[in-house]
């Protein structure tokens, strides 16, 4: 028996792993101490808690613990690593930043933000296929560019950027090179003792861990200095103050342990599912996957279905929750700008629906799925008049629509 | 399992049951992005609105001026950087005995061209009128004095402060942090005083670790410190953190429910381990000032306050030397300092913040061991002399 509505945007946020939330409880009762009291054990167990999860966190992209920064979540790590890379290397190296038209908009809102305190920024438009090529970057790069912020994976199309190609690339121009890393995390390998990155943010709630706690990896070989977005007691190094919540941190420690030790076969069986679902979808007519499939994460299909309106398409649906976009801009009609920047047009953007599966999906709620959308896209369509043309053989571009 | 009695409640506190309880679900079933459109989404949403009302009616304010955080220190920032973004370079003045994360941030802004005036205190860490009346001369676009300060539990009055600041057409901000769940605290009086902005924290008060609230006068024209998606009114974006905004609003909803029943089991217990410290010739510090119904802070003649809080540990007594955030640091206390009390004094404090589960047993306990520690060091350091 299947439980309604069937939960398919796991990169929206997941749910905590049971395993993650049985950790994380006791730090909010019997050991609820804060980390920064040195005086009592209440203290010392919550540090070390705090310092075991840091071992956890690293160990997933091979890096050392001490480069990794506790925060509050991804959002605040985009922040902390584009606006402190940029305040702190701006009068040294130069004013200029690149980044890419389908970033998230904790990386987009915080270049515009820069953009206004005098930087200068070059947003990449993507290949149809969601990806940027290495020339692109090489051309957009400049002596003075100071930050660049490529995201690993896109949040709606699921596409895995040339990271270690752009590291080289910015290394050789002595370029700070920050990746958001939110959507990768447990979905695709992450070396950072290889890759030249030196700025990579981290999200739990995309990796079931809890809301509320993201990670910076701040490389210090060589030494990347930030400037701090949050000052107070000094913690973190100096580079982000405020309480830490180890009950969160304990969850994000453990999440990415699971992530470590079991992303390899829980892929597999992901990519199955996302094949099934995809091969299920594909059999109506005039559907479109977007972005590319090879450098992919194999969670991720976003699939626009033509002729039939967005709106109607979503609420039709119900029984599944998906997305239309991310989560963070849903709250507007907009059609996804990500979708926009690929070349997809406004109707076919309109009627795109992302699905992304995780570690509780079953074969049973992706059949359900696809059944799902068969039924209401025929009866969405057989309401149509644009459907009725199309299936007329009119091509509906070369229509003269008349005014009114 | 031997488990220390915790006498370190403006540290950290434990989170209540009850609080617990309510957060669970958003862990597991109701696990949605607030952001999202779909079901899980919108129980998500509905579970932060309802969080936002109850912080709100905590606090005598409207939902709509509540804008949730990380925490106490990043309200503190968003308030005092954000409004400083927004205004021309000027005058800030805050007062000496502010936490770090009002202080630095305050300092951070002498680089693109304020001025910081900090406020001096009386030896009973109440803000001395004649130097606010100073500051206020210097025509600060910002002021921010705490309510209750996180070491001594001195109170300021702050509707007076804030009026006077404002009639100097200062924007008033006051960290609430230690206040909220302790004092009763009313927005809506303490804004037609004056009071523009006030910061609060969940885990004070038996919420979690991890949310805290700035609210905020609608009127006053902040820039966000974390920009990324627009949430909470575009003030600080981020997802919400859904388990720990609802412990906060039950939290906040508890405190105020039970806050003068807590109040005088609190003072109660506070004038019992008074009572004993005085057997023992301890200075209480910023004892003629009003304070926080829970809050000690004492210094014994010639004993150090680090060599204190470890014996008090080992004898199952957990409290501490000064505030948490800067434990680390061997400095004495930028409070006590600020008091004019003096660096050798200082050494000595050690601080006892009580809880509403405390009890009288254990403050019994806790000057028994006190009293023993005390004869074993005043004998060690009569064999050194």
């Amino acid at each position: 028996m299947l439980n309604l509505p069937i939960y398919l945007d796991y990169s929206a946020t997941t749910p905590v792993d049971p395993r993650v939330a049985a950790k994380m409880i006791p730090y909010l009762t019997e050991h609820f101490g804060n980390p920064a009291s040195r005086s009592h054990p209440f203290g010392w167990a919550a540090e070390k808690a705090v310092e075991d999860a840091r071992e956890q966190v690293a160990k997933l992209v091979n890096a050392d613990a001490k480069d990794i920064i506790w925060t509050s979540g991804a959002t605040e790590s985009n922040n902390l690593a584009i606006k402190g890379a940029a305040h702190f290397y701006a009068a040294t190296k130069g004013k200029h930043i690149i980044t890419v038209s389908t970033e998230h908009k904790a990386v987009l809102d915080t270049v515009k933000e820069l953009e206004r305190q005098g930087f200068e920024a070059t947003y990449l438009d993507p290949q149809p296929n969601g990806l940027i090529t290495v020339e692109q970057f090489k051309a957009a790069l400049r002596k003075d560019t100071v930050v660049a912020s490529v995201m690993a994976v896109n949040n709606e199309i699921g596409v895995i950027q040339p990271i270690a190609e752009l590291g080289e690339i910015c290394r050789a121009n002595g370029t700070i090179f920050h990746v958001d890393a939110a959507q990768a995390t447990g979905k695709m390998p992450i070396d950072l003792s290889k890759l030249k990155v030196d700025l990579m943010s981290f999200s739990a709630h995309k990796t079931y861990g809890p809301k509320g706690v993201g990670a910076l990896y701040v490389r210090r070989k060589p030494r990347i200095r930030l400037e701090a977005q949050m000052h107070g007691g000094g913690h973190e190094r100096g580079m982000r103050s405020g309480t830490l919540a180890p009950h969160q941190i304990v969850g994000m420690g453990e999440a990415f342990r699971i992530a470590r030790e079991e992303m390899a076969t829980e892929n597999e069986r992901i990519r199955m599912l996302r094949d099934r679902l995809m091969k299920g979808l594909l059999d109506i007519e005039e559907t479109y996957v977007n972005g590319d499939l090879e450098q992919r994460v194999p969670h991720n299909l976003n699939i626009s279905f033509n002729y039939v309106e967005g709106e109607s398409l979503l609420m039709a649906i119900k029984d599944i929750a998906v997305s239309s976009g991310s989560a963070c801009t849903s709250a507007s009609l907009e059609p996804s700008y990500v979708l926009r920047a690929i070349g997809r047009s406004d109707e076919l953007a309109h009627s795109s629906i992302r699905f992304t599966l995780g570690r509780f999906t079953t074969e049973e709620e992706v059949d359900f799925a696809i059944k799902l959308l068969h039924d209401k896209l025929g009866k969405l369509r057989e309401l149509s008049p644009l459907w009725e043309m199309f299936k007329d053989g009119i091509d509906l571009n070369t229509v003269q629509w008349a005014a009114h | 399992m031997f488990a220390p009695a915790y006498l370190d409640h403006n540290a950290t506190t434990p989170v209540a049951p009850a609080v617990l309880a309510s957060m669970l679900p958003y862990f597991s079933v109701q696990h949605g992005n607030a952001s999202s459109r779909h079901e899980f989404g919108r129980a998500a949403r509905r579970a932060v609105d309802e969080a936002r009302q109850r912080v709100a009616h905590a606090v005598g304010a409207h939902p709509t001026e509540v804008i949730f955080t990380s925490g106490g220190s990043e309200a503190n920032n968003l308030f005092i950087k954000g409004a400083a973004l927004r205004l021309k370079p000027g005058v800030i003045a805050v007062s000496a005995i502010e936490h770090p994360c009002v202080r630095n941030p305050a300092r951070t802004l002498s680089r693109q061209g304020w001025r910081v005036r900090e406020i001096a205190v009386d030896a009973e860490c109440r803000l001395a009128s004649a130097d606010f009346s100073a500051a206020l001369a210097d025509k600060p676009a910002l002021v921010s004095v705490m309510m209750a300060n996180n070491e001594t539990g001195a109170l300021q009055d702050i509707a007076l402060l804030a009026a006077e600041a404002a009639t100097a057409g200062a924007c008033f901000h006051t960290d609430a942090v230690q206040a909220l769940g302790k004092i009763p605290l009313d927005f809506r009086s303490l804004n037609s005083a004056g009071v523009s902005a006030l910061t609060l924290s969940s885990h004070k008060l038996a919420g979690p670790k991890g949310a805290g609230a700035l609210v905020v006068d609608k009127r006053v024209d902040l820039a966000p410190l974390i920009d990324g998606g627009g949430h909470e009114r575009g003030l600080r974006s981020g997802t919400e953190n859904v388990p720990a905004i609802v412990g906060f609003g039950v939290a906040c909803e508890q405190a105020v429910l039970h806050l003068a029943e807590a109040a005088c089991h609190l003072q109660m217990l506070r004038a019992r381990l008074e009572g004993g410290l005085s057997v023992l010739g301890a200075t209480i510090f910023a004892q003629a000032a009003e304070r926080l119904p829970n809050t000690v802070y004492f210094s014994l003649p010639g004993i150090d306050g680090e060599t204190l809080v470890g014996k008090l540990d080992r004898a199952g007594y957990a409290v501490a030397s000064g505030a948490a955030c800067s434990a680390a640091n061997p400095e004495p206390s930028h409070v006590l300092l600020a008091m004019g009390v003096a660096p050798a004094m200082a050494r000595g404090a050690v601080r006892v913040s009580l809880g509403a589960t405390n009890t009288e047993a254990e403050i019994v306990g806790f000057l028994l061991a006190l009293s023993a520690i005390h004869t074993q060091l005043k004998s060690m350091t009569a064999m050194v002399d």
